[in-house]
Parts: structure tokens; sequence; C-alpha cells
């Protein structure tokens, strides 16, 4: 019978190094895509990863199975990101779609249109993915973590209120402003053309 | 249920996480309200469209990388709990810091500047000149030449010829 998760740490705890690996197989890649759609960074995201299993590794010897395995790996990963994004924040060149705008006024005016004709423009210039990408990209932080939580990871609501530390009322109202913005945002892709076969599925443990 | 409620609920029943009893209310919410209907419909689609978006898969290296930082971590261990104790970090810190001082002291202390060269020549001659004192026994043993009755003055003898002193060498 195949060990928990809980079970396999305490065995990591006690010094199995076999029942780290049995983890680092089975959440290596949920961790890498989900960092990778919080950072849009594959190269930080795996960074990210390896310090998620580095902090496991070093917190070995103090864990106690008080919550769901996946809850505190992902609630390590939700804390790097999103210290990562504020780190970075300066660095990153792209401009976002909901991006306010300038306030110097002798800054050249924007070229932003409603946002139909944005998402229209964008989707001759790159490709469907690149489009819902960025989208999933703009919503704020919080947001998004709960999106890629609830979407790709498939986690219930309780679980991801205990990774993002809020109520599971308050997680629904956040999951509604966002799939909203979403719904929004993605609108003439949705409708103009039929959305394509299933690509990137979530959690695959 | 409200339209409200409905909202509020509506991904998690799209996502098919709803429990059985709000999955139920939902479903007769929607089959009574063509607004949440059109609604739930337009999330329904945003949520196939988002699994266009190709899964971020880790690179082969991955785990060749991540095996090279845990073998590194007992070091880092070590170090991490080290520093964790103030008191001790902050011990060996104050005794690092005394052990720079004292060995940059030389080089700071004015007291201590290399000496002129023309004092160093004069005491380098004078040095020279003793070079009597090189040897530890005839240093060790002159006290003792005070303790000697003075030899009858020989006028043959040359003034500045010195005594023979034995060296404790079997006069070698």
């Amino acid at each position: 019978m195949a060990r928990t998760d809980v079970e396999l740490m305490l065995d990591v705890k006690a010094g199995d190094g076999q029942s780290f690996d049995l983890l680092l197989e089975k959440y290596r890649s949920p961790l890498v895509n989900f960092l990778g759609r919080m950072v849009h960074d594959r190269a930080t995201a795996e960074d990210l990863a390896q310090e998620v299993f580095l902090r496991v590794f070093r917190a070995r010897k103090q864990y106690t199975p008080s919550a769901k395995f996946t809850t505190w790996l992902f609630r390590i990963a939700t804390n790097l990101a999103l210290n990562s994004l504020r780190d970075n924040r300066h660095q990153r060149m792209e401009v976002s779609i909901d991006a306010p705008a300038s306030d110097d006024e002798n800054a050249p005016p924007r070229e932003l249109p409603a946002k139909d004709a944005r998402i229209d423009q964008q989707m001759i210039e790159q490709d469907r993915a690149e489009v819902i990408r960025r989208a999933v990209l703009s919503l704020p932080e919080k947001q998004r973590v709960a999106v890629l939580l609830h979407k790709y990871e498939e986690m219930d609501y309780s679980e991801i209120a205990k990774v993002l530390e809020c109520s599971e009322s308050a997680l629904k109202s956040l999951l509604f402003r966002a799939y909203e913005s979403l719904r929004v945002q993605l609108a003439p892709l949705v409708f103009t053309q039929p959305a394509a076969s299933p690509a990137g599925k979530g959690r695959q443990a | 249920m409200k339209c409200e409620e409905v909202s509020i609920e509506l991904m998690a029943y799209i996502g098919g996480r709803a429990s059985a009893g709000t999955t139920r209310r939902v479903e007769d919410h929607l089959a009574a309200c063509p607004e949440c209907r059109a609604r739930a419909e337009e999330f329904r689609k945003v949520w196939t469209v988002l699994d266009e978006v190709p899964a971020v898969e880790p690179s082969f290296g991955f785990d060749a990388r991540l095996r090279q930082r845990i073998a590194a971590e007992p070091r880092r261990a070590w170090f991490f709990g080290f520093v964790r104790q103030p008191r001790l970090a902050l011990s060996v810190a104050l005794l690092a810091a005394l052990l720079v001082c004292v060995v940059k002291l030389p080089l700071g202390n004015p007291a201590i500047q290399p000496m002129d060269a023309t004092v160093q020549q004069e005491d380098f001659n004078a040095i020279k000149n003793l070079g009597v004192l090189e040897n530890y026994d005839v240093v060790t043993k002159l006290g003792a030449l005070s303790d000697l009755v003075p030899a009858p003055v020989n006028d043959s003898q040359p003034q500045d010829q010195q005594p023979k002193i034995d060296d404790g060498n079997g006069g070698a």
C-alpha cells in the first residue's frame, strides 16, 4: 500500500532519503508548473522549486503533520513566488495589461484602446496560449495564486484557503473576482474562436 | 438561492468541487435564471480556455542540481545553526575583530615604525664588533673573570692582547 505524503515526510524526518526522492518525484512537476505560471520565467520557476524542496529538506527535523503536506508545500512555494515577484518587480520590463497610466504629463500617451481591441491585437501577434498566460499574469498576485491552485492544481477551497491563509468565504469572493476578470479579458478569444483541445493539465501526480 | 450567491458558488460548481447540496441548489437556480445561466456558460468557456496554456515542465537537470544543493547543506546547516545562537555568534565576531586588530597593529602603530637606515648600520657595526658575545659560554663565564687573581704584568705582552679564555670546548 502506497504511503501518504505525511507518512513519507515522517520517514524523511527519520532519515529516509528514498522517501524524499518519492516526494520529489511526485511534486517536482506540479511545483515547477505552478511557479512557472506564477512568475512566467522557467529558470526562475526552477530555482524557486528547488528552493521549496531545500526548505522542506532543511525543515525535516522539525516537521509535524499539522496540515496536509500539499498545503505546506504550496504555501512555501506561494511565499517564495510572491517574494520573488516583489524583489524583481523593478526589473520586470513587461508592461502589465492593466498597468496604471503614467503620471508623467510629458510622457507619450499609451495606445491602449478598448480591451477587446487590445486582445484582438495580441491575438494577431501572439498565439492564444500567450494571450491566456498574460491574462492570468495580469491578475493581482493573490487572485493569480487562487486561480492556479484551483484550476491547475485542482485543490479544493479549504486547502487553497489554508495556503492563502484566508477564510473560505473570502476565497470564494477572490476566485469570483479573478474569473470575472478573466471572463472580461478573454471574452474576444473565447467567443471568436472555438477552444482548442486541452493541452495543459494541472497536477500530474 | 439568489443570483449573488450563485455567482460566488459558480466556479466551484463549474470546477466540479461544489458539494452535492450546493450543486443541486445552483442547478435549480440556473434552470430558472437565464442571466445566471448565460454567465455560467461564459465561465465554463473560460475554464476550458485556460486548459490551452501548456504546462511548464522541469528541465532534465533539475534533480541533479537539487542534489548538489542538498549535498552542500550540512555545512550550511551548521553555519545557520551557529548564527542562530546570537551570543556565540557575537563572541566569535568580537574575537575575530580583536584578532584582526592585533594582526594589523604593527602596521598602524607609529611607535613601531622601521628604523632609519643609518641607525640600523650603526647598530649593526656595534654588534659585529662584539663577536665574543655571540658565544654563549663566554657570556656565561664572564662573571667568573672578575674573581681571578690578576696575573703579573708581562711587559713583553702586547697591551691589546686579550687573555685566553677557555671556550668550554676543550680549547678547540
